[in-house]
C-alpha cells in the first residue's frame, strides 16, 4: 500500500490488534463449538416435529407429546428436529438449543437439563400467520 | 451549480430528461419519499409491541406484511436509490465528465425503479424480506407473493444496469488528467460497490425465477416433496445479499469521506487506505453468506469456514473508522449539521460492527440468531450507519441542490433526536434477544423485561419518527423559503465548497 505523504504505522499497529481480537474471537469460538457439538452415546433420542403452528415430540418407544415436553434432570437427550410443512426453527432458549426444522432434513442438537422447572419452547423462523404463538412448554422433572 | 429550485422548469422537462443532475433528482426525491413511507411502517410495528396482545393492528397477519414490506422498502427503494441519487449527481463531476457513460440507459434504470415499487406496495406480501420456500413457495398467499418476485426482479435488473453505467463512466470516461488513483473515495466507493452488484446479483435472480416457477407448479427446485431442496434457495439468497449489505454500506462510507476530511478542514488521512479498505471489503464480502445459515445444520467445517469468512471482512471496516479519525485527529472540526450526522454514524458503524463480530462467533449465534438481536445488529448498520451517512449527505448537498440553506438548528435537533432514538431501539433490541425475544412476531411473552424492552424500543422509534417530521419540514420550508446559500462556502469553513469546486454544470 502506497501512504500519501506521511507515516502510516499507527494503522498498521490498530490493524494488527483488530486482527489479533478476530483470531482471538474464532479460535475461542472454534474450541467450544468443537466441545458443544457431540452428543453423549448414551442421550435418549427425542423425535421434534415442527409444523404450522404446534411442535410434536415423539420418543423411540412410540410415545408422542404435543405441545409440551417431559424431560429428567441430569439427563442427556438428543434432539432429532424436523418439520412437515415449512421451515420452523427449534428453540429452548434458556438451553441454548437452536436448530432449523427444516423439510426434508433432520438436524440434531443436545442438552441435559441441570434445572428443575418450566422452560418456553418456541419456534425462530418465521412460518406464517401463527408464528408468534407457536410455542410449547419443556417440564424438566427430578 | 445547480440551482434546480432557483429556476423552475415544468415537472415533465426533468421527468423526460436524461441528464445526470436530473436523473439523480429523480433518484433523490423518490427514495426520500419511500423513507417515509417504510418508515411509517416502522412506526405501526412499534406501536403494536409497545405492549403484549394486540394493540393497534388487529391481526397478525397484517403484521407480518407490514415487516416484509418494511424491509424491503427501506432496503431497495430507499438505501439503494438514495445511494444512486449521489452517486449520479457526483460521480460525473467527480470524475470530470458532462453526464454518465449511457444517459438512456441510466433514464431506463432509473423508471424501472417506480413499477417495481408499485408492484410490492399494491401487493403486500407477507414472506419476509427474504421469502425462505417451502413457506413462500407453497404457502405464501398471492398475489402479493407473485407481485413481490417480480417486482424484486425488476429491481435487480436496474440494480445492474446502474452499476454498468457507473463501472463504465468511472473507468472510460474519466479526465485523461484523472488517474484512477486520485479519483476522489466517494466515486471509488461508486466503483467497487457496483462491481459487487454485478457479481453478486445473478445468484438471487435465478433463485427468484426458480421461486416463481416453483410457486406455479411447473417445478421444485426447493420442494424435498419433488427432490427439491429448499436449503438451495438460502444458498443462493445470501451468496447476493451478505455482498449486497456492502453494497448499502460502501456508498455511505464514501459519502462520509467527503464530509470528514471537509469538516475537520484537513486533507484525508489516507487516501490511499481507503481505496485499499474498499477493494479488500469487495472481495471479502463473497467469503462469508453462509453466516447466516449456522442454525440450518450444516456441519462443523462448514461453519467454521464461513465464520473465518465473515471475521476476515472486519479488518477493512475497521480501516475506514480508522481513517475517519485520524483525518478528525488535529483538525479544525466544525459541528454543523452534516458533520453531526457523519461523526455520529462512524460511532454506530463501531458498535454494530463489534455486534458483528460477536454474533459471527459460532456459539454465540445460536443464541443470537434469528432473535431481536439480529434486528438491532443490522439496523445499527441500516439505520445508524447508512441511512446516518445517507442523511448527512443530504444536508451536505442540500445548498449544492437548491441553492438555499437549510435551518441549521432544526437539522441539529434532527441529529440528536434521532441519534438518541436510534440507541434507545437498536441497543435495547440486542438486549432483547439476548433475553430470547424471537424477530418477526406480533406479540410476546409478557415477561416484564421484554416488556420494558419493547417500550423503551417504541419511544425511540417516535423520537426517530418525530425527528424525521422536524426533517421534512425543514426540506421542504428550506427549499422554497430558506436563506439564499453563499455557494463558495455555505458552512463558513473558510475554504471551497465542492470537488471540484469550479465544476459549472453544463445543462444549465
Ligand atoms: C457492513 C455493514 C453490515 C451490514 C449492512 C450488515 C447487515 C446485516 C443484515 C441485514 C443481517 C440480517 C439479515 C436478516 O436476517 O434479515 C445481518 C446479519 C449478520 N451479520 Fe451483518 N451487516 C454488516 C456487517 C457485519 C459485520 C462486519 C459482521 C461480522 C464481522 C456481520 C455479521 C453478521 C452475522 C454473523 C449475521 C447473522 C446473524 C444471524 O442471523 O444470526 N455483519 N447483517
Ligand atoms: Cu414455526
Ligand atoms: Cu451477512
Amino acid at each position: 500500500m502506497v501512504v500519501s505523504g506521511h507515516s502510516n504505522w499507527p494503522e498498521w499497529i490498530y490493524v494488527g490488534v483488530v486482527i489479533a481480537l478476530l483470531a482471538y474471537v474464532g479460535a475461542e469460538a472454534w474450541n467450544v463449538e468443537r466441545i458443544v457439538e457431540h452428543a453423549p452415546a448414551e442421550a435418549e433420542v427425542i423425535k421434534v416435529i415442527g409444523q404450522q403452528w404446534f411442535w410434536t415430540f415423539e420418543r423411540a418407544d412410540g410415545t408422542k407429546e404435543v405441545g409440551e415436553l417431559h424431560v429428567k434432570k441430569g439427563h442427556p437427550y438428543k434432539f432429532e428436529i424436523t418439520a412437515k410443512d415449512v421451515n420452523h426453527a427449534f428453540n429452548i432458549h434458556d438451553y441454548v438449543i437452536l436448530q432449523d426444522a427444516i423439510v426434508g432434513r433432520t438436524n440434531a442438537a443436545w442438552f441435559a437439563p441441570d434445572k428443575a422447572g418450566e422452560y418456553t419452547i418456541q419456534c425462530r423462523e418465521y412460518c406464517g400467520l401463527l408464528h408468534y404463538n407457536m410455542r410449547a412448554t419443556l417440564y424438566v422433572e427430578e | 451549480m445547480v440551482l434546480e429550485l432557483q429556476k423552475p422548469r415544468p415537472i415533465w422537462a426533468i421527468m423526460f430528461s436524461t441528464h445526470h443532475t436530473d436523473i439523480g433528482l429523480l433518484y433523490l426525491i423518490m427514495s426520500i419519499t419511500f423513507f417515509f413511507l417504510g418508515g411509517a411502517l416502522a412506526l405501526g410495528i412499534r406501536a403494536e409491541l409497545f405492549l403484549p396482545g394486540s394493540q393497534v393492528i388487529s391481526d397478525s397477519m397484517t403484521f407480518n406484511r407490514m415487516f416484509t414490506v418494511h424491509g424491503t422498502t427501506l432496503i431497495f427503494l430507499f438505501l439503494l436509490p438514495f445511494a444512486s441519487a449521489v452517486g449520479n449527481y457526483f460521480v460525473p463531476i467527480m470524475i470530470r465528465y458532462k453526464d454518465m457513460a449511457y444517459p438512456k440507459l441510466n433514464a431506463v434504470a432509473f423508471w424501472m425503479i417506480p413499477p417495481a415499487g408499485a408492484l410490492i406496495w399494491l401487493g403486500f406480501a407477507d414472506f419476509t424480506w427474504y421469502a425462505t420456500p417451502p413457506y413462500s413457495s407453497i404457502r405464501a398467499p398471492g398475489p402479493a407473493a407473485d407481485m413481490w418476485i417480480f417486482g424484486l426482479k425488476i429491481l435487480g435488473v436496474s440494480s445492474v444496469l446502474g452499476a454498468i453505467n457507473f463501472i463504465v463512466t468511472i473507468l472510460k470516461c474519466k479526465h485523461p488528467d484523472l488517474p484512477l488513483s486520485k479519483v476522489p473515495l466517494l466515486a471509488w466507493s461508486f466503483l467497487t460497490s457496483s462491481l459487487i452488484v454485478l457479481v453478486a446479483i445473478p445468484s438471487f435472480a435465478a433463485a427468484l425465477v426458480m421461486l416463481l416457477t416453483d410457486r406455479l407448479g411447473v417445478t421444485g427446485f426447493f420442494d424435498p416433496a419433488r427432490g427439491g431442496d429448499p436449503i438451495a434457495y438460502q444458498h443462493l439468497f445470501w451468496f447476493t445479499f451478505h455482498p449486497e449489505v456492502y453494497v448499502l454500506v460502501i456508498p455511505a462510507i464514501g459519502m462520509m469521506y467527503e464530509i470528514i476530511p471537509r469538516f475537520s478542514r484537513k486533507p484525508i488521512f489516507s487516501h490511499s487506505s481507503g481505496v485499499f479498505a474498499f477493494v479488500l471489503l469487495s472481495a471479502v464480502s463473497f467469503s462469508s453468506w453462509a453466516h447466516h445459515m449456522y442454525a440450518t445444520g450444516m456441519s462443523f467445517t462448514e461453519k467454521t469456514v464461513f465464520m473465518v469468512g465473515t471475521l476476515a471482512a472486519a479488518p477493512a471496516s475497521a480501516m475506514h473508522v480508522f481513517n475517519f479519525l485520524a483525518t478528525m485527529w488535529g483538525g479544525r472540526l466544525k459541528f454543523t449539521t452534516p458533520m453531526m450526522w457523519s461523526v455520529g454514524g462512524i460511532a454506530l458503524f463501531f458498535s454494530a460492527g463489534a455486534g458483528g463480530v460477536a454474533n459471527s462467533a459460532m456459539p454465540f449465534d445460536f443464541i443470537t440468531h434469528d432473535s431481536y438481536w439480529v434486528v438491532g445488529h443490522f439496523h445499527l448498520f441500516v439505520m445508524g450507519t447508512i441511512a446516518f451517512g445517507s442523511i448527512a449527505y443530504f444536508y451536505y448537498m442540500f445548498p449544492y441542490v437548491t441553492g438555499r440553506m437549510y435551518n441549521e438548528a432544526m437539522g441539529k435537533v434532527h441529529f440528536i433526536m434521532s441519534f438518541v432514538g436510534t440507541v434507545m431501539v437498536f441497543f435495547t433490541q440486542h438486549v432483547l434477544g439476548l433475553y430470547g425475544m424471537p424477530r418477526r412476531v406480533f406479540d410476546y411473552i409478557p415477561l416484564p423485561e421484554y416488556v420494558v424492552m419493547n417500550q423503551i424500543a417504541s419511544v425511540g422509534a417516535m423520537i426517530i419518527g418525530a425527528s424525521m417530521a422536524l426533517w421534512l419540514f425543514n426540506m421542504i420550508y428550506s427549499a422554497s423559503k430558506g436563506k439564499e446559500a453563499n455557494m463558495d462556502d455555505p458552512w463558513g469553513l473558510g475554504g471551497k465548497y465542492y470537488w471540484p469546486h469550479q465544476a459549472k454544470n453544463p445543462h444549465h
